[in-house]
């Protein structure tokens, strides 16, 4: 097998449609993450009993098994017993959301216990109410401090994107799949799918190493 | 009724022989290449650190799956054979988690304070000496943790080599799910619980590895929490 120029180039706007795709998943998936995450850090701590510990245990068994069967388990057992049918890169989105707020569930657990005592014993003693104490002294403290965290998940998101070729759904790899069964010739696609990967994820992550350094001198 | 479930539970815990295997031949290379790279990139050598970052790197930053593919679907059109799913599975997970584990092991030597460097120069340790007898020994201790993160992550990714028929739990559940289309939770619950107590067993064994090395150098044990709470990852 030989590295054929002209088929790299036919592949390339394909690929692209693909890489699309997967920067949507990305994207949408890393907001259902941050905004289901902060939930489910507030009601773990909110010590409402057994509600706490279920989201507890929920966050333990979602972080220590295969988001690939998350994903199976959601496409074709949860939807058919809710009796919907929503498409497979809705399914992506809710899988990915779903599997990565449990990690940032900690991360925000970690950035609210990062938050001085006295900040809490200050908005007691000027009596502030409760909610407001946490919209306007804990989260705009614990939210800056864990953004690199939350974009380091963006990140690993993005690179299992390719697992949801096995529900249907149109990103790089699947592209890369679909090409190569057309063409039988499997070298230039799935390589290019992986410099995709690099090209993205790399300068991805030394932004984030600047973004760490920046938080670290707050 | 009671039929089909025994055929789903066997079918299913026919699998966790292979997910076994690959997930400890996962582990075994990672540790190795871990070591490998990690020191590797603390080498004064520049072309040495040089190309232990572009493995670390290129590893990290391409996807997990596209490797997978890469090395199953691509390489045997190279080389000219093509690898034994199960063994392609575990090499892939050895190289993508070592990549990780670099960091770890780089960080950690890193992390060892200057002045036992300084002590073992003082009493003339060879550079061999110096990294066997008195770095790693303390590095390796400050590694556990973070290794037993990256162990379940890669347990969780041996659900991948699905797609290349490696004959792994994840692999049995979908070819059992077209049959028992009525019975998928039981088919997922049994899959979830194998993959929770590999996860469990992976967490109680770094614990008690780490117990027994922090004793060694005379440290205080780690403290012992329940054994479920430190399952997940924090990478």
């Amino acid at each position: 097998m030989t590295w054929h120029w002209d088929y790299v180039s036919e592949s390339i706007p394909l690929l692209l449609m693909g890489l699309l795709v997967t920067v949507e998943l990305t994207v949408l998936g890393s907001l259902v993450a941050y905004v289901l995450g902060l939930v489910l850090a507030l009601l773990r701590r909110a010590r409402i009993p057994v509600l706490s510990q279920l989201v507890y245990l929920f966050i333990e068994v979602v972080r220590s098994t295969p988001l690939l069967i998350q994903v199976f388990f959601i496409f074709y057992l949860l939807w058919p017993a809710l009796g919907v049918t929503p498409s497979a890169f809705l399914t992506g989105v809710i899988a990915l959301g779903i599997h990565y707020a449990t990690y940032t569930a900690e991360v925000y657990r970690a950035g609210i216990d990062a938050v001085p005592k006295g900040q809490w014993e200050a908005a007691t003693a000027l009596s502030i109410p409760r909610a407001r104490v946490w919209t306007g002294i804990v989260l705009p403290q614990a939210v800056p401090r864990v953004l690199p965290a939350l974009g380091n998940y963006m990140i690993s998101m993005f690179k299992e994107t390719p697992l949801l070729l096995s529900i249907g759904v149109l990103e790089v790899l699947n592209r890369a799949k679909e090409q190569g069964a057309q063409t039988f010739q499997v070298l230039e696609p799935y390589t290019l799918a992986g410099i995709l990967f690099l090209l993205i994820s790399y300068p991805s992550s030394i932004l984030v190493r600047r973004l760490e350094r920046r938080v670290g001198q707050l | 009724m009671s039929g089909s479930t025994g055929n789903i539970i066997s079918t299913i815990l026919s699998g966790l022989g292979a997910t076994v295997a690959a997930a400890a031949g996962g582990i075994a290379l990672t540790i190795v290449l871990s070591f490998l790279a990690g020191l590797a990139m603390l080498s004064r050598s520049r072309a040495v650190r040089f190309v232990s970052r572009v493995y670390v790197e290129g590893f990290r930053g391409t996807s997990e799956v596209v490797q997978l593919f890469w090395l199953y679907f691509v390489l045997p059109a190279l080389v000219g054979f093509k690898l034994v799913p199960l063994f392609a599975g575990i090499i892939v997970l050895g190289l993508n988690h070592g990549a990780y584990g670099a960091e770890v092991v780089r960080g950690a030597v890193q992390s060892v304070p200057p002045a036992q460097r300084e002590g073992a120069v003082a009493l003339s340790f060879s550079p061999a000496q110096r990294m066997v007898r008195v770095i790693l020994p303390q590095a390796v201790v400050e590694m556990l943790p973070p290794f037993n993160n990256l162990f379940i992550q890669l347990m969780k990714s041996t659900a991948l080599l699905y797609f290349i028929s490696a004959g792994e739990i994840t692999e049995k559940g979908e070819l059992l799910r077209p049959v028992y289309g009525s019975q998928l939770v039981l088919i997922y619950g049994v899959e979830l619980i194998c993959y929770l107590v590999i996860a469990v067993v992976i967490t109680v064994v770094m614990r008690l590895t780490e117990r027994v090395l922090a004793g060694r150098l005379g440290r205080e044990p780690p403290k012992r929490d329940k054994a479920f709470a430190k399952v997940g990852v924090t990478t």
